[in-house]
C-alpha cells in the first residue's frame, strides 16, 4: 500500500478527504504512484501531468522521504519506505509567486 | 422571470440572482476556491446547464458543468466512469490538437510550436444543451457533443493557410470570441488575439479571414490580410448581417457579414477598450467601455463611462448615472461584460476591481450589485422565464 498526498486545491477537484492510500504493483515509482491515483480519480488527469506526454507540470514538484524526485525519470524507484507505505509520496504544487 | 449572472474571476466564480425587477440580489460563492475562472456560460437550450472553465497556473485546464443551475457541479469526465476497454475515461480537461501541430509567430520573430494553455470562452450550442464550443489559448476551436465528457478540435481554423503569421497579443494567442449566428445556419464568427476576426459557413468546417478595413499601426502591411488584435464582435439576430467590434485601437461596423468594416468611433474619448455588446430590443444600440491604452489601461480622465450608441455608432453618449465620475482606475475585460433578454435591456460588466455593475434601463443608471469580488475575468448573463 502506498500512501500519496496531493494538494488541497486538487483534494478538492477529486473530492479527496485526506491521504489516498493506493496498491500499486511493484516496482513503485513515480509513473506507477501516479498511474494508479489517475486511475482511481479520473479528475486527477492533465492536473499534475500533461494529458499525452505524461510529462510533470511545470509548476508541480514530486517529493519522498526528504528527496526530491521531481526531475528524476518518471521509472525512478522510490524509496522502500514509500512502497511500504511508511511514508507518503508527496504532490506539491511550487511556491511561484511573492 | 428570473436573472442569473454568472461572475468568473481570478479567485473563484460567483453566481448573482435577482427576479425581473432587477432591485434585490443575492451573491452566492465562490465556487472553485482559489482557481481562475475564465468564463462561465448558460445552454440556451436548457438554463439549468451551466459550463465553466477552471484553471490555474499549477494544475492546468479543468472544465466544470452544472446540471442543476448552479448548485452542484462536476467535471463530467472526471468521475467513476469507465470506457469499453475499461479505462476511466478523464477527459473534461483533455484538450489535445488534432493531427500535426504547427507553429505561429512569435514576438521576436522566431516560430513557436501551438501549445494548449486554457480555455478562454465557452459558448453552449443554441439548441442542445450538451454540445458547447470551447476558445482556447493558443488559439483554436474545440466543440463537445457529450456534455464536455471528451472534446475534440475542427482543426481548419489552426491549420488556416495564414495560422503561422498568427502572434500571441498581450494576453496570450487566445480564441476568445464565438459568435453563434442564430439565422443564418452554420454560420459563425471568431476572433482571435492577434489574428483578427473569422468567418465559417459550414458550422466550423472551413475559415475565412473577415479583417478587411481594419487599420493597425503595429504591423508593416496595412492591408494586412491577418495579424490584428481584435477585442470582441457582435451581432444581433434581428440584423444578423450587422456585426460590430471594438479592435485593439477602434470600434467598427460591418453591414455585410464581415466583408468590410467601417470605423464608427468618432464621438468616444479613446478608441480603445475590450468588450463590445447590444441591446437585446434594438439592434442598433450598443455599448462598450472606452480605455486609455497609453496610461495603463484605466477609464479616461478616471472616469468610468460606459457609451452606447442607438443610431448603430453615428453618435455615442456616455452613460454616467450611478458610476464613479473621479479617481476610478479599474478595467473591464472583452468577456466581463452582458446583457440580459429583458425590456428594457439590463446591461451587466465585471471590473479588474471586483465590482460588478448593472443597469436595469438600458444603461440610463447603474448599480453596483457587489463591490469586492476578485478581479473579474467574465460576465455573462442568463435570463429564465
Amino acid at each position: 500500500m502506498v500512501r500519496v498526498i496531493v494538494p488541497s486545491f486538487l483534494r478538492t477537484l477529486a473530492r479527496i478527504t485526506g491521504e489516498v492510500e493506493l496498491e500499486v504493483e511493484p516496482p513503485v515509482t513515480p509513473r506507477s504512484v501516479l498511474d494508479s491515483l489517475e486511475a482511481r480519480y479520473p479528475a486527477l488527469r492533465g492536473t499534475i501531468r500533461d494529458h499525452v506526454t505524461k510529462e510533470r507540470r511545470p509548476l508541480v514538484r514530486y517529493y519522498a522521504c526528504s528527496e526530491d524526485f521531481s526531475t528524476e525519470p518518471a521509472d525512478t524507484r522510490l524509496p522502500d519506505d514509500v512502497a511500504c507505505g511508511k511514508e507518503p509520496f508527496l504532490v506539491v504544487a511550487s511556491i511561484a509567486g511573492g | 422571470m428570473k436573472i442569473r449572472v454568472l461572475v468568473g474571476t481570478k479567485k473563484g466564480a460567483f453566481i448573482l440572482t435577482s427576479d425581473g425587477k432587477r432591485k434585490a440580489w443575492k451573491v452566492s460563492g465562490p465556487l472553485f476556491h482559489g482557481w481562475e475562472v475564465y468564463h462561465m456560460a448558460g445552454s440556451p437550450a436548457d438554463p439549468n446547464r451551466i459550463y465553466a472553465s477552471q484553471t490555474s497556473g499549477w494544475f492546468g485546464q479543468v472544465i466544470q458543468r452544472s446540471s442543476d443551475g448552479g448548485k452542484t457541479w462536476e467535471t463530467p469526465g472526471g468521475g467513476p466512469q469507465t470506457g469499453p476497454d475499461g479505462m476511466p475515461h478523464g477527459e473534461s480537461n483533455k484538450f489535445v490538437y488534432e493531427g500535426k501541430v504547427g507553429e505561429h509567430l512569435f514576438y521576436d520573430g522566431s516560430m513557436k510550436p501551438w501549445q494548449f494553455k486554457r480555455v478562454w470562452h465557452l459558448e453552449p450550442d443554441l439548441k442542445d444543451a450538451d454540445t458547447c464550443w470551447a476558445g482556447v489559448e493558443d488559439a483554436a476551436l474545440f466543440k463537445t457533443t457529450d456534455g464536455g465528457r471528451t472534446w475534440k478540435e475542427l482543426p481548419s481554423l489552426r491549420t488556416h493557410a495564414t495560422a503561422p503569421k498568427w502572434m500571441p497579443g498581450a494576453g496570450g494567442l487566445c480564441l476568445h470570441t464565438i459568435v453563434l449566428d442564430k439565422v443564418v445556419p452554420k454560420r459563425m464568427f471568431v476572433a482571435i488575439s492577434a489574428a483578427g476576426a473569422f468567418r465559417s459557413d459550414d458550422a466550423g468546417q472551413s475559415w475565412r479571414p473577415i479583417n478587411n478595413g481594419l487599420k493597425n499601426d503595429y504591423l508593416p502591411d496595412k492591408n494586412a490580410e491577418v495579424g490584428f488584435c481584435v477585442h470582441r464582435i457582435a451581432q444581433h439576430p434581428a440584423k444578423p448581417d450587422v456585426l460590430y467590434m471594438q479592435l485593439h485601437g477602434g470600434v467598427l461596423k460591418t453591414e455585410d457579414g464581415g466583408a468590410e468594416w467601417k470605423n464608427i468611433e468618432k464621438g468616444l474619448p479613446d478608441n480603445f477598450g475590450f468588450p463590445i455588446v447590444i441591446d437585446t430590443n434594438e439592434p442598433d444600440t450598443v455599448f462598450v467601455i472606452p480605455i486609455d491604452p497609453m496610461k495603463g489601461r484605466i477609464p479616461p480622465e478616471g472616469k468610468l463611462r460606459v457609451y452606447r450608441t442607438k443610431d448603430g455608432g453615428r453618435s455615442w453618449k456616455p452613460m454616467t448615472k450611478g458610476l464613479p465620475q473621479e479617481h476610478c482606475y479599474v478595467d473591464v475585460l472583452r468577456d466581463a461584460m452582458s446583457v440580459d433578454a429583458m425590456d428594457p435591456c439590463g446591461v451587466y460588466f465585471g471590473t479588474s476591481g471586483g465590482q460588478v455593475y448593472h443597469s436595469a434601463d438600458g444603461g440610463g443608471s447603474w448599480n453596483a450589485i457587489v463591490r469586492d469580488l476578485p478581479y473579474v475575468l467574465s460576465v455573462s448573463v442568463q435570463t429564465i422565464k
